[in-house]
C-alpha cells in the first residue's frame, strides 16, 4: 500500500511536468498544425537559460526561473518570425522539415556552447524531503508540481477566457474569416508559437534542477510531448493535461509492477491501445468541416 | 585566355599539393585513435578519459615522442551510441590509418567496436568497460586495463563481511555493463549466503528513477547495489534521498567520480560507498606515488575539475600502455603493436599493467588486473575504507 501511494505521489509530480510539455505542444501542433520537432529543444533551452541566469549570472533562483520562461517566449517568437513566417501556406511536410532542421541546429548549438557534459543547478530548497507517514517527497519536486499546476491553469484561462485566446482559436479555425474580422493574423501566429515555446521552456527550467541539464535532454521530452498530444487529442488543453498524467501513471506503475526495463515502452503501449479504440485521441477538439 | 587561366589554376593546385605532401612528410606523427563518448549520457566520463589521454600524449611528446616521432591523438566522439562507436572505429582505421585505438568507454560501445578490430586486425586498449563478455568472446585484439565486473565482484567478496550485508537489491543501467554487474555481484553474494532481492533496470538516458526506487524502498533489503555512470548516479542518489531511502548504497563500475557526486548531489551523497580503481585522494597509497602526483599536478595545472581524476587516470594509463608497446615494437604497425602489448609490464597508476590471457584458447584477449578500493562519502568528504 505504501509503495502504491509513493507511486501515485511520483505520478502526480511527473505528470504535472508532462502536462506542461503537452500543453505547449498542443498549441503549436494541435492548433497551429506545425509539427514542431524543436519542442524538446525549447525545453532544453529553458533549462540552459535557467543555468545561465541562475548559476553563471548568480540571479535568485525564482527570478531566474521567470527570466528563463521569458527568454523561451522570445526564442519561440524568433523561430516563428524567422523560420515559419516565410513558410506560411506551405504544406505541413515542408514546415516539418524546417523544424527538424531547427532541432538539429539548436541541439548542436547547445552542445557547442555548453559542451556535452551535463550541468546541474542547485536550488534554495532543503535537501531533506517532506515526510508524511511513509511517503516522502522532495520540496523541490513539490514546488515543481505547484508551479506546473499554476502554469496549466494560466494557459487554460488564457486560451478560453481572454480576447487573445479567442482570437487564437478563431485564427486557426478560419484564417481568412478571422482576418476579415480585424484579427492581426501575423501577431496571433507569433503569439501562439511563443506561448507554446515558453511553456516548454518553463518545463525545462523547472525540471533542469530536478535532473541534470544536457544537450540531449530534449530528445525524450519531444517524443513524450508528441505522445501526450496524440493521446489527449490534438488541440485540447484538457486532453493534454490528462494525457500527461496518464503517461506518467503508465510509466510509474509499469516500472513499479511490471518491469522497470520497459518503463518508457509502457507509456507508448497505452497510446497504441487508446488509438486503436479512439483514433482521434481521448479528447479531440471537434474538427471543423469545410 | 580561358585555357591559360586553367593552366595557371592547375599549376597552383599542383604547387599547393606538393607543399601539403612535403609538410605531411616532415611532420609525420604516430597516430593513436581515441574512441570515446564526448556527448550523450556518458559525456562527462568520456571527456575525463580524453583529458587524461591528452596529459599522457603531452608528457610523451615533451620527452621527445616515440621512435623519434611525435604522437598524435585522433579523438573521435562515439556519442554514447554503439552504432556510432563502430562507425568511429571504422573511420579511425580506414580514414586516419591509426595502427592502434583506445576506447570505447562503455561495454556496449566496446562490444560494438570489437568486430571492426577483427576485420582490420587492429588492436584496442580498453580503458573503462567492465562487461566480462569483452575478454571472453575470443577477440585477440582486445587488451583491457580496467577490471571486469567479475573481478570487481571477487575483490568485493573480501570487503563484504565488514559491511554485514544480509539482503541486497540491484539498480543497474540497462546495457551489457549494468546487467553483467548485477549477474557477477549477484553470483558472489549468493555464494556468501547473502540474499539477492530485486534487480531493477534503468534506461541509460533515463532521468527519473523514482519508480524503481519506490519499489526498492518497499523491500526488506539493507543494501542497494547500483551500477551506472556519474550523471545517472547523481540522480539516483538525489532521488533516493528524496524518497527517504536509508538503505546502504554501494556503487560499482569505477565511473562514479565521487568528487562530482559530492558537488552535484550534496548531502544526498553522504553514506554512499563506491568501488573505485584509483584513489587520487591518497596519492601515497597508490602503487606509483610519483606518477600519481605528476598526473594530478598536470590535471590541476590544466584547470580540470578534480572530480574527473578517478576516471581520467584510465585515459592516461591507456595511452601510456599503447606508447610503451609502440616503443618496444619499434614500429607503429598494428601486428607489431599487438605482439608488443602481450609483453607489457610497466607500473600504471593503479598497479602493474600486465596482460593475462582470457577467453577461448587460441584467440585470447588480454586482461590486466588493477587494484580496487572501497571508499565512503562521510560528511561530503571521501574516506578510504577496506583495501
Amino acid at each position: 500500500m505504501t509503495e502504491l501511494l509513493q507511486h501515485i505521489v511520483n505520478t502526480l509530480i511527473l505528470g504535472s511536468t508532462y502536462a506542461l510539455l503537452g500543453i505547449g505542444l498542443t498549441l503549436i501542433f494541435g492548433i497551429m498544425r506545425v509539427v514542431n520537432f524543436a519542442h524538446g529543444e525549447l525545453y532544453s533551452f529553458g533549462a540552459y537559460a535557467l543555468y545561465f541566469v541562475g548559476v553563471m549570472l548568480g540571479l535568485n533562483f525564482f527570478l531566474a526561473l521567470i527570466v528563463a520562461v521569458v527568454l523561451g517566449c522570445f526564442a519561440g517568437a524568433l523561430i516563428e518570425v524567422v523560420l515559419l513566417r516565410p513558410m506560411r501556406g506551405a504544406d505541413i511536410d515542408t514546415t516539418m522539415l524546417v523544424m527538424i532542421g531547427a532541432m538539429i541546429v539548436m541541439q548542436n548549438g547547445e552542445q557547442f556552447v555548453w559542451g556535452g557534459v551535463a550541468k546541474s543547478v542547485s536550488t534554495p530548497f532543503p535537501e531533506l524531503p517532506l515526510v508524511i507517514g511513509s511517503i516522502s517527497v522532495s520540496w523541490l519536486r513539490l514546488f515543481v508540481f505547484c508551479a506546473a499546476l499554476a502554469l496549466i491553469g494560466v494557459s487554460y484561462l488564457l486560451i478560453n477566457r481572454t480576447k487573445l485566446g479567442k482570437a487564437m482559436r478563431a485564427t486557426f479555425q478560419d484564417r481568412d474569416a478571422a482576418s476579415l474580422m480585424g484579427v492581426n493574423i501575423q501577431f496571433i501566429y507569433m503569439a501562439t508559437f511563443a506561448i507554446g515555446s515558453s511553456l516548454a521552456a518553463a518545463a525545462g527550467a523547472l525540471l533542469g534542477p530536478v535532473y541534470v541539464i544536457s544537450p540531449q535532454m530534449g530528445n525524450l521530452a519531444s517524443l513524450k510531448a508528441f505522445a501526450i498530444v496524440i493521446l489527449g487529442g490534438l488541440g485540447s488543453i484538457g486532453g493534454a493535461t490528462i494525457g500527461g498524467f496518464l503517461l506518467a501513471l503508465a510509466e510509474e506503475l509499469g516500472a513499479g509492477y511490471v518491469s522497470s526495463g520497459y518503463r518508457d515502452a509502457m507509456g507508448f503501449l497505452i497510446i497504441i491501445v487508446v488509438l486503436l479504440f479512439k483514433p482521434t485521441g481521448l479528447f479531440a477538439r471537434a474538427e471543423r468541416i469545410g | 585566355m580561358k585555357r591559360a587561366h586553367g593552366l595557371i589554376t592547375g599549376a597552383a593546385l599542383a604547387a599547393a599539393m606538393s607543399t601539403a605532401l612535403a609538410t605531411g612528410a616532415a611532420a609525420q606523427t604516430i597516430k593513436i585513435g581515441v574512441n570515446e563518448p564526448l556527448t550523450g549520457p556518458f559525456a562527462a566520463s568520456g571527456t575525463y578519459v580524453v583529458n587524461g589521454a591528452k596529459i599522457a600524449a603531452d608528457e610523451i611528446n615533451a620527452k621527445g615522442g616515440l621512435l623519434g616521432r611525435k604522437i598524435e591523438l585522433v579523438i573521435e566522439d562515439n556519442k554514447s551510441n554503439p552504432t556510432e562507436a563502430a562507425a568511429v572505429a571504422e573511420k579511425l582505421i580506414t580514414g586516419d590509418k591509426v595502427p592502434v585505438i583506445m576506447g570505447a568507454w562503455g561495454s556496449s560501445l566496446t562490444l560494438a567496436v570489437m568486430p571492426k578490430l577483427m576485420e582490420y586486425k587492429v588492436p584496442m586498449v580498453v580503458e573503462t568497460s567492465s562487461s566480462s563478455k569483452i575478454t571472453t568472446s575470443g577477440n585477440s585484439y582486445i587488451f583491457r586495463i580496467s577490471p571486469p565486473s567479475s573481478v570487481e565482484a571477487t575483490e568485493f567478496k573480501a570487503i563484504m563481511p565488514s559491511l554485514g550485508i544480509k539482503k541486497a537489491d540491484f539498480l543497474v543501467i540497462n546495457n551489457d555493463w549494468g546487467r553483467g554487474s548485477a549477474e557477477d555481484f549477484g553470483k558472489i553474494m549468493k555464494a556468501q549466503n547473502i540474499q539477492v532481492g530485486l534487480v531493477e533496470i534503468m534506461d541509460q538516458a533515463a532521468q527519473d528513477m523514482s519508480a524503481q526506487l519506490a519499489k526498492i524502498k518497499a523491500t526488506d533489503s539493507d543494501t542497494i547495489m547500483v551500477t551506472t555512470a556519474v550523471e545517472q548516479l547523481t540522480l539516483v542518489l538525489k532521488q533516493a534521498a528524496a524518497l527517504g531511502i536509508t538503505k546502504r548504497i554501494v556503487t560499482t563500475g569505477g565511473s562514479q567520480n565521487p568528487d562530482q557526486l559530492i558537488e552535484q548531489a550534496g548531502a544526498a551523497a553522504n553514506g554512499s560507498m563506491h568501488l573505485t580503481t584509483f584513489a587520487p585522494w591518497y596519492p601515497d597509497k597508490t602503487p606509483d606515488p610519483a606518477a600519481t602526483k605528476y598526473f594530478l599536478g598536470e590535471w590541476k595545472k590544466r584547470g580540470y575539475a578534480i572530480a574527473g581524476a578517478t576516471e581520467s587516470f584510465r585515459g592516461y594509463d591507456g595511452i601510456r600502455t599503447i606508447a610503451n608497446a609502440i616503443q618496444r615494437a619499434g614500429k607503429a604497425e598494428p601486428a607489431a603493436i599487438t605482439d608488443a602489448l602481450w609483453t607489457t609490464d610497466f607500473p600504471g597508476l593503479n598497479g602493474q599493467i600486465k596482460f593475462q590471457k582470457q577467453g577461448p584458447a587460441g584467440k585470447e584477449s588480454g586482461q590486466s588486473m588493477p587494484n580496487l578500493y572501497l571508499i565512503k562519502i562521510v560528511n561530503e568528504k571521501i574516506v578510504l575504507s577496506g583495501s
